[in-house]
């Protein structure tokens, strides 16, 4: 098959040409048989990959960041708090907000499959949905996170949710430090997916321009 | 059932690969079976547990073989069968079968997509009655091991934990995926210590929420005091 397999299987670059063949075929059939409307299927596929993906989520956590009253209703609520910015649906539909704090350090897994939290943060990438990950998150997190780049202090304590039900969870990152002056929109662009799946830190401000080097 | 795609816990499974500005779909052929599993779905057929279990029944040489979309391939090909849209002698051919019935009209036309991903399938239903679990019990896992479809993983059976939250009352996946109903029961976050889960290598103050249904809970005798 592939001319490189790794060791998951699940990061394939250069699909065989007969799963694409194989995959158009299906396509013009279900077509054919009128089960399927080609053009949904463009809408589907353009949806989540220009209409929805983690700049939603950015824009809930740039909020929490700035609004301490959003805050509270979105780790109270958090379905009801992102709906409040228009982010809701499939895969969204119930949704539960944990905060990092200096203490505590939040991550987000699915070891049964790939449940992830569509509305606020697209499809998965595939290191999420990848065995290596899924398997060693619950047993290991701090090893793993020390492997995606991320040392947490020893005293930090590690909650990883798995994702087992209906429920998809987002992790609200630390602030990071010097950003006082920036704008909710500015704030916005240092939350990255990953700081959102709790496997990093958000991204830290770049240095004032004015600064002596 | 205990498949390999219950992975929680396990080695040897290599390092993890991030990549940098990963694409959304890494082939269109990605994009497509990620739409068609969408529309496909929209017939009525099965349900999201009836999805997942189908993936959970591909061998599991072929399961750690295969990349993401190709499990979800293979699984809408099986299910599409097993509920009469499609023959195994139509995927072979690629035609439809000339004694197929006429053509049918789309379950999900193309203007239905935008209400269809922002309404989603809540899976919550009313509450009866009250839960049997309140925050802060003691509760241990069921030691279970079904051969059809279940959500309480491995790792987690026969494990101590306390309810953290009440999510409310949620489809049941255990029947839902084989249609013998939603048996909707209340569900829980339950968080287990890290120690309690993989003993003493594990850090003292670190832990796992995991979602469970409340049949998959029984009370803690030997933590009982907290109440």
């Amino acid at each position: 098959m592939s001319d490189h397999d790794h060791d998951d299987g699940d990061h394939q670059q250069a699909p065989p040409s007969d799963l694409a063949l194989r995959v158009a075929a299906l396509e013009s059939l279900l077509v054919e048989k009128g089960l399927v409307d080609p053009a949904a299927l463009d809408a589907l596929v353009d949806t989540y990959e220009h209409r929805i993906g983690p700049r939603n989520g950015a824009k809930v956590v740039a909020r929490a960041w700035v609004d301490p009253a959003y805050k509270t209703r979105l780790l109270n609520d958090a379905t009801a708090a992102i709906a409040e910015l228009g982010f809701g649906g499939l895969q969204g539909e119930h949704m539960v907000a944990v905060e990092n704090t200096p203490q505590v350090h939040n991550l987000v897994v699915c070891t049964l499959c790939s449940c992830y939290p569509l509305p606020i943060l697209g499809l998965p990438p595939v290191w999420y949905k990848s065995a290596p990950y899924r398997s060693r998150a619950v047993l290991d997190p701090r090893g793993v996170l020390e492997e995606l780049g991320l040392t947490l202090a020893p005293e930090t304590e590690i909650r990883v949710w798995d994702s087992t039900a209906e429920i998809r969870y987002l992790v609200v990152p630390e602030r990071p430090a010097g950003t006082e002056h920036l704008s909710e929109d500015q704030l916005a662009e240092l939350v990255t997916r990953d700081s959102m799946i709790g496997a990093a830190r958000a991204t830290p401000p770049k240095p004032k321009p004015k600064d002596p080097a | 059932m205990n498949g390999v795609h219950d992975m929680g816990g396990m080695h040897g499974m290599g390092p993890i690969q991030p990549e940098h500005d990963e694409p959304v779909f890494h082939a269109h052929w990605e994009g497509r079976v990620f739409a068609m599993v969408r529309a496909m779905g929209a017939w009525g057929k099965w349900n999201i547990d009836a999805s997942r279990h189908q993936r959970e029944l591909i061998p599991p040489a072929e399961y750690l073989r295969m990349s993401y979309y190709e499990k979800w391939l293979a699984g809408l090909l099986e299910l599409m069968v097993k509920n009469g849209l499609l023959t195994r002698a139509e995927i072979a051919t690629g035609r439809a079968s000339p004694t197929a019935p006429p053509k049918a009209q789309p379950a999900l036309p193309a203007e239905k997509v935008a209400p269809f991903t922002a309404k989603g399938s809540p899976a919550n239903r009313a509450t009866r009655g009250a839960p049997l679990f309140r925050q802060g019990d003691a509760i241990r896992t069921r030691n279970i091991n079904p051969v059809g479809h279940t959500r309480l993983p491995r790792y987690a059976r026969a494990k101590r934990g306390v309810i953290d939250r009440v999510h409310g009352t949620f489809v049941f996946p255990d029947t839902n995926a084989s249609f013998q109903g939603e048996n909707p029961q209340p569900l829980y976050s339950v968080r287990f210590g890290a120690r309690e889960l993989w003993g003493e290598q594990a850090a003292d103050r670190d832990c796992v929420y995991i979602d469970l249904w409340e049949s998959y809970l029984e009370h803690c005798d030997a933590n009982n005091n907290t109440s």
